[in-house]
């Protein structure tokens, strides 16, 4: 299939603050890509621009070119709410939605993409839910509020309300800074697993985190992508003295 | 003494000075209430809910023409100043441009401090003259301006105070804004909104002014939204500048009805919405 996501000589903004300065990277399909940085490296922007999601700040501005399978993202024509869902998305801090159950929560997309077959509802939420690795946890009460679950639960629903779509990428913005080691552990297992099917893009600033998760390592440094490739390769023997302090420790 | 018994003791008065504060804030209430039931329990019986007011000299009668029509005002003021007001607070909230939401906001709160019998005059040049009669609809529109500020605000405030990362989640989802809007900000917000609107129908369950030359007050039931209509506050102020002591028992028992009114609608919107403040969990 596809060639996954790719990027060329990006540019963002905050108002006139410029945060990505000619970002160069590709995310390839089946396969874990990693951005590391220091805190306002631009990691973050980075993945929002993929779905389009910087644009949803006031005075956040974004060019260059951001290809899916060789669609440009950015075409005058592209609509950023079917971009959406297409590329799925988890945050850092679990977000359900509070008014809903945890079953409504993982159907949230589909329902209101217009599904309204209540077996395949069903099916649907199964699947993500099993896929999302919390189905054992939750399966028995599916009507209790999504807000209930304790912080790792409430990301595997996260994950699991952006996999319900089956969307062909996953980007995960910093999914473990607000999780404990046990939690943490869970999620990278399922990252794993997911990797299988899906192009991962995720974003953290736990050094340890990238090595153990991803294929393909980003490193980034006051909105520049400094050194960009094979995970192992980065980490043990980088080309750039930067990346070198980074990943020994020396500053960040 | 040492330190930390003078703090022990410290801690004490302040406690018991916030308690005795909150104390004072809750009494006038509670002192209301209680004369009220004193003065208006005498006349308050069965028939005070179900029958009209006898004319004077006559005993008894009630004011179900009254309490009817209140309540036909108050969901008249609901009818205009609801959607408008919900509509007009989720884009003060929800809209990136400054300037026109800047301009309204400052409006609804002079709106707000605008006296309410000015109102009342508004809607008697806009509805009472141009239909050259005293009317249900123009009491209604003049309790849905004075509502309007009101629930504009509150929805505001609500709307804003919905994290942004549940938007985010939305939107990441691939929901359309307004989507997003109807289906997850306004459910997230709704308890509060609800509770503003409880404000709101509060505030103009007990206006008397507005209604003076609008809804005008009618003895008898009303005939039509079109013709005058009785209202509690019109009511008990007639009976009470009457010189009739039947009357004035009444108006008490008008006065205390209003208030139970307006109390059990508060604690009806409160059930309702119990769950919603529990469910809302860490986002609260």
């Amino acid at each position: 299939m596809a060639d996954g996501i790719r990027i060329t000589r990006l540019n963002a903004w905050f108002g006139p603050h410029r945060v990505l300065k000619d970002i160069d990277l590709t995310a390839v399909p089946r396969a874990v890509t990693a951005i590391i940085g220091p805190s306002g490296c631009g990691k973050s922007t980075c993945v929002r621009c993929i779905n389009r999601m910087h644009e949803v700040v006031p005075g956040a501005r974004v060019t260059g070119r951001v290809e899916l399978n060789g669609e440009d993202l950015y075409a005058p024509g592209a609509d950023p709410v079917e971009i959406r869902r297409r590329i799925g998305m988890v945050f850092q801090k679990p977000n359900p939605f509070p008014t809903m159950s945890i079953f409504d929560n993982v159907a949230a997309g589909l329902r209101l993409a217009g599904m309204r077959n209540r077996a395949a509802l069903n099916e649907a939420v199964e699947r993500a839910l099993l896929h999302a690795a919390l189905w054992d946890e939750v399966k028995d009460e599916l009507g209790k509020s999504g807000v209930g679950l304790s912080g790792g639960q409430q990301q595997r629903l996260c994950i699991a309300r952006a996999l319900a779509v089956e969307p062909e990428v996953l980007l995960m913005d910093e999914p473990c800074s607000a999780l404990d080691p046990i939690a943490t552990g869970k999620i990278e297992e399922l990252i794993v697993e997911l990797r299988k099917e899906l192009t991962i893009v995720i974003v953290t600033h736990n050094m340890q985190q990238a090595a153990r998760v991803s294929d393909w390592t980003g490193f980034f440094l006051l909105g520049e992508m400094i050194e960009f490739g094979p995970t192992r390769g980065l980490f043990t023997s980088p080309r750039d003295s930067r990346t070198e302090d980074y990943v020994t420790g020396r500053f960040g | 003494m040492s330190r930390a018994a003078a703090r022990r003791a410290t801690n004490a008065a302040m406690n018991v000075l916030a308690a005795l504060a909150a104390v004072v804030v809750i009494l006038p209430l509670v002192l209301i209430f209680g004369f009220l039931v004193f003065q208006g329990s005498t006349a308050l019986n069965v028939d005070f809910f179900l029958h009209l007011p006898k004319p004077v000299g006559e005993p008894g009668g009630g004011m179900a023409n009254a309490i009817a029509g209140s309540l036909i005002l108050i969901g008249l003021a609901a009818l205009f100043g609801l959607p408008l007001g919900i509509l007009g607070g989720v884009y003060l909230a929800e809209s990136r441009d400054r300037r026109l939401p800047w301009i309204c906001r400052f409006l609804a709160d002079v709106l707000n401090g605008v006296p309410s019998i000015v109102i009342g005059i508004f809607a008697y040049t806009l509805i009472v003259l141009p239909l050259r009669h005293f009317s249900a609809l123009a009491g209604g529109v003049a309790l849905g301006v004075i509502m309007l500020p009101i629930i504009l605000r509150t929805t505001e405030e609500l709307v804003r105070m919905v994290p942004a990362s549940l938007r985010e989640a939305a939107l990441a989802l691939g929901l359309p804004q307004w989507k997003v809007i109807l289906r997850i900000v306004l459910p997230t917000a709704r308890a509060g909104i609800i509770t503003g609107v409880m404000v709101a129908v509060a505030r103009i369950a007990g206006e008397t002014a507005p209604l003076l030359f609008t809804a005008f007050g009618n003895r008898f039931w009303h005939h039509g939204l079109d013709q005058p209509i009785a209202a509690l506050p019109l009511q008990i102020f007639a009976y009470a500048i009457s010189p009739y002591d039947d009357w004035h028992r009444q108006a008490w028992a008008g006065a205390l009805v209003l208030i139970s009114l307006v109390l059990v609608m508060s604690l009806l919107a409160r059930l309702a919405t119990k769950g919603l403040y529990n469910r809302r969990g860490n986002y609260g």
